[in-house]
């Protein structure tokens, strides 16, 4: 962890402020979302104050920061809650799908055989299958058991990503398989397991960062479209950017902006920021892209020459 | 492929906990009229049979009856498909229309500002959520044109004169030689597609910028430069048609993403496509509905990538043996 943190240090140009940037603006989000109950100045579900009805549709103003929407919510609120909800499901969305893809991909990759075929088999089919559609097959799934919460939703995105982790995961196994080292310690006696644990693990982990940020990215606009199609996470569950986009369609018709403006750009500042810290840390740890930052070097200036030489 | 795709779909609607009958029809009939429709269905028989038996009515393309309006899944698509083929293919003329030009210009111009301009509204295009686009564009429209029709493919006049021959309303407003309506119609389409199209353009932009770049390192382009040809033929006759035949390929592999953007549009735009029915079978819990539109996108995916495959060996003699 440590190497690695030395690692994103030492890199210069382009790589590390895409990556300063991306981490700036995600630590925003994640700022709000920890405060979201000191920050938003209403419950994301509240639609009275003292008993008496928040305005409907009223412009941003200096009580409403946002405006207030069709539901009598205060947008600000709603903005600032959904942070909370988009990286409580981001986060569990990629660790679920990093959690099964990874050892998937790697006993496949090593086992190798019929289990590896079949399971590749099954994961290009999944892979090429539009990923919203199945984010939605999962969510209706899992709507009767699990209901519309935020564990649902993160589920249903899961299955998209696994996919993504096994590939990588499984090419980079096979590739490192063959190694000197892996044949080393098979020589020296080393079960299978501690094969996979010891030697291959370390070596396969490395690639996962990358693509869970860049997912993240990714899970970020599913989830929002789920939302947006009614399919999401429910709107007494927790606030979600995605839902309120939906309730804005109609106003946006009649040519009310205020609804639809705010939460739509809060996805693309967080989508953006993800995907930023996902390129940021590709050319930082992928060692074909990096650029180090190195000390500038400055030899003292060459002493005068004896006049010996010269003699 | 297809057969583990649809394989795919059939266990993970089956084996999922609950059953689809009360799910959809639940509340309104009581459990003699339940089990009668289950086993209408045949779904009080074995997982294994029901599996051959959907697996030979796809190849019937038949997808089975709605369980929530007992209405056939292939009438749903016959219907409600054209909107969606119309969308579709409006939106890819739009990617191309914007991305091959700013693509090209992005390449020959790399590294200045209009490249980076460029790159930047490829990546916001890709990162702004599509309906949000819409819903934006909406907006604007709005505002600076009044009248323009922002949702549905067509006024209410126009779904009404229109006789339907073939499901697909252009064609048929075509068809019955209605000016007023195929204008109505095309109108109706700009906003949609225009959006969809965005999502798309943003991979094509990126993908010639990149071809343009490489094909200018090509010693082909060094050739004809040293014969003298201007510059902006070299890029227009050289660079740029090399620069293309991967794109086909690759818009052809964007079918998956072009999908799951028509469904979003066709919500955004109140469009009556299939992905509107989609969602409102998933709302109505409808198993059958949902697993016979899945499947017929499933269809879709692999028959248009087997077609791109073929497209692709025939433009480019490198790909043929």
């Amino acid at each position: 962890m440590r190497q690695f943190l030395h690692q994103m240090w030492n890199t210069k140009g382009m790589a590390r402020w895409i990556l300063i940037v991306g981490v700036a603006i995600t630590l925003v989000f994640v700022v709000f979302a920890v405060l979201a109950p000191w920050v938003a100045p209403y419950d994301f579900n509240q639609t009275k104050l003292d008993g008496v009805k928040l305005p409907k549709l009223a412009h941003p103003s200096g009580s409403y920061w946002m405006g207030t929407n069709d539901q009598f919510y205060d947008i600000y609120s709603r903005v600032v809650w959904g942070s909370r909800t988009a990286l409580e499901v981001i986060l569990l969305s990629v660790v679920f799908s990093g959690v099964v893809g990874l050892p998937l991909g790697l006993v496949s990759g090593f086992v190798g055989g019929w289990t590896d075929r079949i399971l590749v088999f099954l994961m290009d089919a999944m892979y090429s299958f539009p990923s919203l559609l199945l984010a939605i097959v999962f969510s209706f799934l899992l709507r009767g058991p699990l209901g519309g919460g935020i564990v649902a939703a993160s589920l249903s995105l899961t299955a998209i990503y696994i996919p993504q982790y096994y590939r990588v995961v499984r090419n980079t196994t096979v590739s490192a398989r063959e190694a000197t080292y892996v044949e080393a310690a098979r020589a020296l006696g080393a079960k299978p397991f501690t094969i996979m644990r010891k030697y291959l693990f370390g070596n396969v982990v490395q690639s996962v960062p990358v693509i869970g940020t860049l997912n993240a990215a990714d899970a970020l606009g599913t989830l929002a479209a789920l939302g947006f199609l009614g399919l999401g996470i429910q709107p007494n569950e927790a606030s979600e950017w995605g839902y309120d986009l939906s309730r804005a369609l109609d106003d946006a018709q009649a040519g009310t902006w205020w609804p639809a403006l705010f939460p739509g750009l809060a996805i693309i500042l967080l989508i953006t920021a993800l995907t930023l810290v996902g390129e940021g840390l590709n050319e930082t740890i992928n060692p074909a892209l990096r650029r180090r930052r190195l000390r500038p070097v400055v030899f003292p200036p060459r002493a005068a020459q004896p006049e010996e030489t010269t003699r | 492929m297809m057969w583990v795709l649809l394989t795919i779909v059939f266990f993970l609607l089956r084996v999922a906990p609950g059953d689809p009958v009360s799910a959809a029809v639940g509340g309104k009939l009581n459990e003699q009229a339940l089990d009668a429709r289950r086993a209408a269905l045949g779904l009080d028989r074995p997982m294994i049979v029901q599996y051959l038996e959907y697996l030979g009515n796809v190849v019937h393309l038949d997808f089975g009856k709605t369980i929530s309006d007992n209405r056939p899944v292939l009438d749903i698509i016959k219907d409600q498909g054209g909107a969606t083929l119309t969308l579709t293919l409006g939106a890819f003329v739009f990617a191309l229309v914007i991305g091959l030009p700013l693509g090209r210009l992005a390449g020959r111009y790399r590294d200045t500002p209009l490249d980076a301009g460029i790159r930047i509204f490829g990546v916001v295009s890709y990162a702004a959520p599509i309906f949000w686009v819409g819903i934006m564009l909406v907006l604007l429209v709005v505002k600076v044109f009044p009248g323009w029709p922002t949702n549905d493919i067509g006024s209410v006049v126009t779904k009404f004169t229109v006789q339907p021959k073939t499901h697909v309303l252009l064609l048929d407003a075509m068809l019955s030689g209605n000016q007023d309506a195929v204008l109505d119609i095309l109108k109706h389409h700009v906003l949609p597609c225009l959006t969809l199209g965005l999502l798309l353009s943003g991979v094509i932009i990126r993908l010639v910028r990149v071809n343009v770049i490489q094909a200018m390192k090509g010693d082909y382009v060094e050739a004809a430069r040293a014969r003298g040809i201007p510059e902006g033929r070299v890029i227009r006759k050289h660079a740029f048609r090399n620069a293309l035949v991967p794109v086909i390929t690759v818009i052809g592999l964007q079918i998956a993403l072009t999908l799951s953007g028509a469904v979003l549009t066709e919500r955004t735009f109140n469009w009556p496509g299939l992905g509107t029915e989609l969602v409102q079978y998933v709302t109505a819990r409808d198993y059958i509905a949902v697993q016979g539109l899945v499947t017929f996108f499933a269809i879709i995916v692999v028959i248009v990538s087997v077609l791109v495959d073929i497209l692709n060996a025939l433009v480019d003699p490198r790909v043929r043996y």
